[in-house]
């Protein structure tokens, strides 16, 4: 009874210890990253008219942001290569010009061909691939037929 | 808080690249001001539209309505799609606004101010109807490349102006005239200043028909401003494309005009058939007049329910480019059977026209309504898509809503 008492004590008092100790890096750690990422310690100085500001668009703060697959701020799929996508095609028109489309590969590029001869789109060099296996890809056509059903009906009970 | 240290840290330089442009005088940029540019400001507030509107591309912008927001006899701005090739110009001094005329088919350039061509001719009205040439751009397999409009790039509105022909006789052109182009105040998606976005034209013969306007109001108030203020070309039945927007120069030319979005697969469909996907030389492109005929259900909304033993009233708008309808039918067995439609009288030419039905069921289930509208030569409206092209122009398939008999 006597020895494991102690041995329980003891126990308690290295773990107490040990998280202190383990609570103490936290700081260190979370103070030191802070610092990493705001080395101007500007969330210490008081300035309450860009505080404000700051409040006002919340939605787009995540520039990165993907949910359910999807990059939100451009709305393409977020599969190998749409960052590169955005980079590039982003810059003169919206992605919606993009997503709203399906083509071929061939079709794609050829859309590429268009916009460097005529719409100043740079060389896009190495991102040329990325980009063409990303659009036709995710992008690709679906057969459609010559008049498809009616689609996205939302019924509803027409009034005398 | 991220955002801000996100544009503090990654600098002008970063910044930039975002706008796409240079920020000159970026360094006198006080801290902490946002730049227009990176502005998101809500679309529908911005250019006066309804919120059910469908925005199909924000740089530029593209907005289109649904089929039952183009119920007015005379489209509002509030429903009337927005397409543009470019940006819309930034500042608009209207006090200074000029027309140019110039080109190889006139004796010698002139300048009007806005002032001139409001006082120096007589001023007239029409309601002229207005169709993006890729309306129905959607439904094309395999697709077309583009803004992929559904139905509602069309819009009927009541335009005030001068007739180009009028100004065109001031301003004296020669015997060797055949067409004219528009130059505008828009500017390059890439920022180029040497390029134009959009500079299309018509044969002079449609530019001296008495409807062509050179139009300084819309709906009886100044045009607003996505819609080309404080000048715009006005070209009722043909591609609204051709109805330039914010007007600075008219070209009277010896040969077809050849500005930006003339030549190649703009706003062109093969001269001869072709089957769907098939690749064709820009040799064997035609450029696209008159639109064809077409009309709009536009009540009731698609997705009615109603009992078994009440009619349906419904109406909608009929337009055949150069043409008059001559008259609209209505399905309700999928094409099999054919009943016609009141028709209206266009208020004048190359206005849309109303037509109204009551269709009654026999039965409970789903139906569908069909509406077909003829024009003057006897051509209807295909059930279909018509012929394959490969920018997806001049889908005129008749307009269809789902109904439900409970």
């Amino acid at each position: 009874m006597e020895p494991e008492h102690d041995f329980h004590k003891s126990a308690r008092a290295v773990s107490g210890l040990l998280a202190m100790i383990f609570g103490f890096f936290l700081v260190i750690a979370a103070v030191l990253l802070y610092v990493m990422i705001d080395p101007g310690m500007t969330a210490f100085r008081s300035e309450p008219e860009l505080a404000q500001q700051q409040a006002a668009p919340p939605a787009e703060d995540d520039f990165d942001k993907v949910e359910d697959g999807i990059h939100v701020r451009t709305g393409f799929v977020a599969e190998e290569g749409y960052m590169t996508v955005v980079n590039n095609c982003t810059n003169c028109h919206s992605a919606l010009l993009v997503t709203q489309n399906r083509m071929s590969r061939e079709s794609w590029e050829a859309t590429i061909r268009w916009m460097q001869q005529t719409q100043n789109l740079w060389d896009l060099g190495k991102n040329e691939e990325i980009i063409l296996n990303y659009l036709a890809t995710y992008y690709a056509p679906e057969k459609k037929g010559r008049r498809q059903n009616l689609q996205d009906i939302e019924w509803y009970v027409l009034e005398n | 808080m991220e955002r801000r240290k996100f544009v503090q840290r990654s600098g002008l330089g970063a910044l930039s690249a975002l706008l796409g442009a240079e920020i000159v005088f970026g360094n006198r940029l006080p801290e902490g001001l946002p730049l227009l540019g990176l502005q998101d400001p809500d679309p529908f507030k911005m250019f006066g539209k309804d919120p059910q509107m469908v925005v199909l591309n924000d740089k530029p912008w593209n907005m289109e309505a649904l089929a039952h927001l183009l119920d007015d006899p005379i489209t509002p701005n509030r429903f009337m799609f927005i397409r543009n090739n470019g940006k819309i110009p930034e500042s608009i001094d209207v006090a200074n606004w000029t027309l140019t005329f110039d080109g190889e088919a006139v004796r010698s350039p002139k300048t009007y101010t806005l002032n001139d061509l409001k006082s120096r001719f007589p001023q007239h009205t029409y309601q002229l109807t207005l169709e993006c040439g890729g309306n129905g751009r959607s439904e094309f397999d395999p697709p077309a490349k583009g803004n992929q409009w559904t139905v509602g790039a069309v819009s009927c509105a009541e335009w005030t102006g001068v007739r180009l022909s009028d100004v065109l006789k001031d301003v004296g052109i020669t015997a060797n005239a055949v067409y004219i182009g528009y130059h505008a105040a828009d500017t390059h998606l890439s920022g180029d200043p040497t390029k134009e976005p959009i500079s299309r034209g018509i044969p002079i013969d449609k530019a001296m028909q008495e409807e062509t306007l050179l139009a300084f109001k819309m709906n009886g108030e100044d045009i607003p401003l996505a819609h080309g203020h404080p000048l715009r070309l006005v070209v009722g039945g043909w591609p609204a494309s051709t109805s330039g927007k914010w007007l600075t120069g008219i070209s009277v030319r010896d040969r077809v005009h050849d500005g930006e979005k003339m030549t190649g697969s703009s706003y062109r469909v093969p001269c001869e058939t072709v089957a769907p996907g098939e690749k064709v030389a820009d040799e064997d492109m035609c450029i696209i007049e008159s639109m064809p005929v077409k009309s709009l259900i536009t009540s009731p909304k698609t997705g009615a329910t109603l009992p078994l033993g009440r009619s349906l009233s419904f109406r909608g708008h009929a337009w055949a480019g150069d043409l008059q309808v001559s008259r609209v039918d209505y399905s309700i067995d999928f094409g099999s059977t054919w009943k016609s439609c009141n028709l209206e009288q266009p208020a004048n030419r190359l206005a849309w026209q109303h037509f109204s039905g009551t269709a009654s069921f026999p039965k409970k289930g789903y139906y569908e309504l069909w509406v077909r509208a003829t024009d003057s030569n006897g051509k209807a409206q295909p059930m279909v898509l018509p012929g394959w092209n490969p920018k997806g122009y001049l889908n005129n398939a008749c307009h269809r809503i789902a109904l439900k008999i409970t």
